[in-house]
C-alpha cells in the first residue's frame, strides 16, 4: 500500500476544496462579468455567511433545536441575508459613484473593513465550529496487486466523511443551478443582455440598476452559500476571508474574468492541485504554485486559460 | 407625437448638442441629416434617455421622455435601432426578439409576425447573432426593436455597410411600418435612399438644428444638400 491511497485522499480533499471554491469563484465572476466591478469584499461576504451560519445554528441549538435543523436553517438563511446586506450596499453605495472602477475598488475596500471590524466587536476574535448535519466516516477500500493476486484493503485506516461527499454534492447541484439560470431562464436572459451591452439593455427596458444589485447579492449569496457549507470543517472566524478572496481572485484570472464555465474548470484546477499538493508536500507550496499559474496566465494567455477571446 | 425642443447634450466636459429642436407627427419619416460628427446619434442617445440632456425638452404624445429612467422610455413604444447594430452578440436570434419583446411583454403574435417581415431570421433563430452576415445583423436589430411594437422607431443609419439589394429590403421595410402608423426618425447618409422615404428633413450642423424641409422642396432645391453635407 504505497502511492495510491494517498493519491486518493488528497484528489477527495482537493474535490471539497474545488467544491467550496468555485461557489466562491463563480460568485466573483458573476459579478465581474455582469457589472464589470472588482468586489474586493469578496471574501468578507464568505466570513458573513460562516459566522451568520454559527449565530444560527447555536440560536437554534439554545433553544433546545436539532443540530441538523439549525445547519439547514442557516444554508438557507445565511446566504439570504448576505445576499440582501450586498445588494442594499450596491444600491448605497456602489450605484452612487457609478461603478467608476477605481472608486468601486476603494468602495469595496472599505466595506471590507466594515464588515470584518463588524464581525469582531460583536462576534468577537474566536475560531467558532458549527456542527455537520451528518458526518459518518466512511473508509474506502482499496485494492492493490501483490504477489500476483489483487488484495483488497478494507477497513482501513484512511476515509473520508459523509459530510465531505455531502459538500461536493450539494456545490455541484448549486453550481448546475446557476447554470440552468442563466442559460434557460428570463432573469438570466437579462443578466446576460445586461453584461453584454449596458446601454442597450437599458435601451429595451432593462432595468439595468436592479439587475445590478441582484447580481450583487447573488454573487455575495454564493459566497455565503460557499462558507455555510464550509463551516463544519474549518470554523467560523473573523478573518476568513482573507484566503477564499485570494484563490477566487486566481480562480477567475485563470479561468478567464466573466467566463462561468472557465471559473469552474480553474476551480478544478486549483482546487485539485491545492488538494494534492498540500498532502504530498505543504499547503503553502500549493499556494506558492497557483500564485506562480496566475503570473504566467497574466503573461502569456491574458484572457485566462479557457477563454476565448481577449478582456474587453 | 414626438417633440424635440432645443435641447442640449454632453459628454463629460465635451458640449456636443447646443439646440436641436424638431417635430415628428404619427405615421411620418423624417430624416436628421448632417456631416460626421453633427450629433445625429447624440440626438438619438437622448431621447432614448443614455445621455441627460443639460437643456431643452423631449415629449412624445405628452408624456415628458426626459423625465424618465432610460429603462421605461422604450416601454412608451420607442424602438431604437442603433448605429452599429449593437446586438447581443453572443445571444441567439431567438433571445435577441426575446430581449426585444421584453419591454412591453408583447404575446408570441408579435413575435411571428416580425418573423414574417424577416423570413431569412426565422431560418436562423438558434444561431448566435455574430455569426450573422451583415444584413442579417441589420435585419436583426430591426427586428428586435419591432418586437416592441413601436409607435415611434428610431433608425441610426440602418443601410450602412450594405449591398444595394439588401437597403432595398430595408428601404421597403421602412416603408410598411410607416404604412402601420408608426413615426420613424431617420438617420441617413444616403441622399438618394432618404429622397425616396423620408417626408421631411432637418439639417444638423454642429450640433445644432438648421432648417427643416419637406421632401418635396428639397428635391425641387438641391442646395441645403451642398449648403450641410457638401454634396448635391
Ligand atoms: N461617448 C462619447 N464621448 C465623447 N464624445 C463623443 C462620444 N460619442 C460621440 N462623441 C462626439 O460627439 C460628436 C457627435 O457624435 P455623434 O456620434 O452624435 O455624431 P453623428 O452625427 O452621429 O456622426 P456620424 O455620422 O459619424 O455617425 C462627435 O464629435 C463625437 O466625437
Ligand atoms: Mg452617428
Amino acid at each position: 500500500m504505497e502511492f495510491g491511497p494517498y493519491l486518493m485522499l488528497a484528489s477527495l480533499e482537493g474535490a471539497v476544496t474545488t467544491a467550496v471554491l468555485s461557489l466562491t469563484a463563480v460568485g466573483l465572476s458573476l459579478v465581474f462579468g455582469v457589472m464589470r466591478v472588482v468586489n474586493v469584499a469578496h471574501g468578507e461576504f464568505f466570513m458573513l455567511g460562516a459566522v451568520l451560519a454559527w449565530w444560527i445554528a447555536s440560536a437554534i441549538g439554545g433553544m433546545g433545536g436539532n443540530p441538523a435543523l439549525g445547519f439547514v436553517i442557516a444554508l438557507v438563511l445565511a446566504p439570504l441575508v448576505v445576499g440582501s446586506i450586498a445588494a442594499v450596499a450596491d444600491l448605497t453605495i456602489l450605484s452612487r459613484i457609478d461603478y467608476d472602477p477605481e472608486r468601486t475598488i476603494v468602495a469595496t475596500i472599505g466595506l471590507l473593513y466594515i464588515m470584518q471590524q463588524v464581525t469582531l466587536m460583536t462576534y468577537g476574535p474566536d475560531a467558532r465550529p458549527v456542527e455537520a448535519p451528518f458526518n459518518a466516516r466512511i473508509a474506502l477500500p482499496w485494492v492493490e496487486f501483490a504477489d500476483g493476486r489483487p488484495q483488497i484493503y478494507w477497513p482501513w485506516g484512511f476515509g473520508t466523511t459523509t459530510y465531505k461527499l455531502g459538500v461536493i454534492v450539494a456545490a455541484a447541484i448549486v453550481l448546475l443551478g446557476v447554470w440552468f439560470v442563466m442559460a434557460r431562464t428570463r432573469i438570466g436572459l437579462i443578466m446576460r443582455a445586461t453584461q453584454l451591452d449596458r446601454d442597450m439593455a437599458l435601451a429595451f427596458g432593462i432595468p439595468v440598476g436592479r439587475v445590478y444589485a441582484f447580481v450583487f447579492g447573488l454573487g455575495a449569496g454564493l459566497a455565503a452559500l460557499a462558507a455555510v457549507l464550509v463551516v463544519p470543517i474549518q470554523q467560523a472566524h473573523y478573518l476568513m476571508g482573507g484566503d477564499p478572496l485570494l484563490l477566487s481572485f486566481i480562480v477567475v484570472i485563470i479561468g478567464g474574468l466573466g467566463s462561468l464555465p472557465g471559473t469552474v474548470l480553474a476551480a478544478l484546477l486549483i482546487g485539485m492541485s491545492d488538494g494534492i499538493i498540500s498532502v504530498f508536500f505543504s499547503p503553502t507550496l500549493a499556494k506558492i504554485i497557483a500564485t506562480l499559474l496566475v503570473a504566467l496566465v497574466l503573461v502569456f494567455r491574458p484572457q485566462g486559460l479557457f477563454g476565448t477571446r481577449a478582456t474587453r | 407625437m414626438l417633440e424635440v425642443r432645443d435641447i442640449s447634450a454632453a459628454y463629460g466636459p465635451v458640449q456636443v448638442l447646443r439646440g436641436v429642436s424638431f417635430s415628428l407627427g404619427a405615421g411620418e419619416i423624417m430624416c436628421l441629416l448632417g456631416r460626421n460628427g453633427a450629433g445625429k446619434t447624440t440626438v438619438m442617445k437622448c431621447i432614448m434617455g443614455l445621455l441627460p440632456l443639460s437643456a431643452g425638452q423631449i415629449t412624445l404624445g405628452g408624456i415628458a421622455l426626459d423625465r424618465l429612467a432610460a429603462h421605461e422610455i422604450s416601454r412608451h413604444g420607442v424602438g431604437y435601432v442603433p448605429q452599429g447594430r449593437r446586438l447581443f452578440s453572443e445571444l441567439t436570434v431567438a433571445q435577441n426578439l426575446e430581449v426585444g419583446r421584453l419591454a412591453r411583454r408583447s404575446g408570441p403574435e408579435v413575435l411571428d409576425h416580425v418573423l414574417g417581415i424577416f423570413p431569412r431570421l426565422a431560418e436562423r433563430l438558434d444561431q448566435r447573432a455574430e455569426t450573422l452576415s451583415g444584413g442579417e445583423q441589420q435585419m436583426l436589430a430591426m427586428a428586435r426593436a419591432l418586437c416592441l411594437e413601436p409607435r415611434l422607431l428610431l433608425l441610426d443609419e440602418p443601410t450602412e455597410g450594405l449591398q444595394p439589394s439588401m437597403i432595398e429590403a430595408i428601404r421597403h421595410v421602412v416603408l410598411d411600418v410607416q404604412a402601420a402608423g408608426v413615426a420613424v426618425l431617420l438617420v441617413e447618409q444616403r441622399v438618394d435612399a432618404v429622397l425616396s422615404v423620408a417626408s421631411r428633413v432637418t439639417f444638423v450642423e454642429n450640433g445644432q438644428s438648421r432648417e427643416a424641409m419637406d421632401i418635396e422642396a428639397l428635391r425641387a432645391d438641391r442646395s441645403a444638400l451642398v449648403r450641410y453635407l457638401g454634396v448635391q
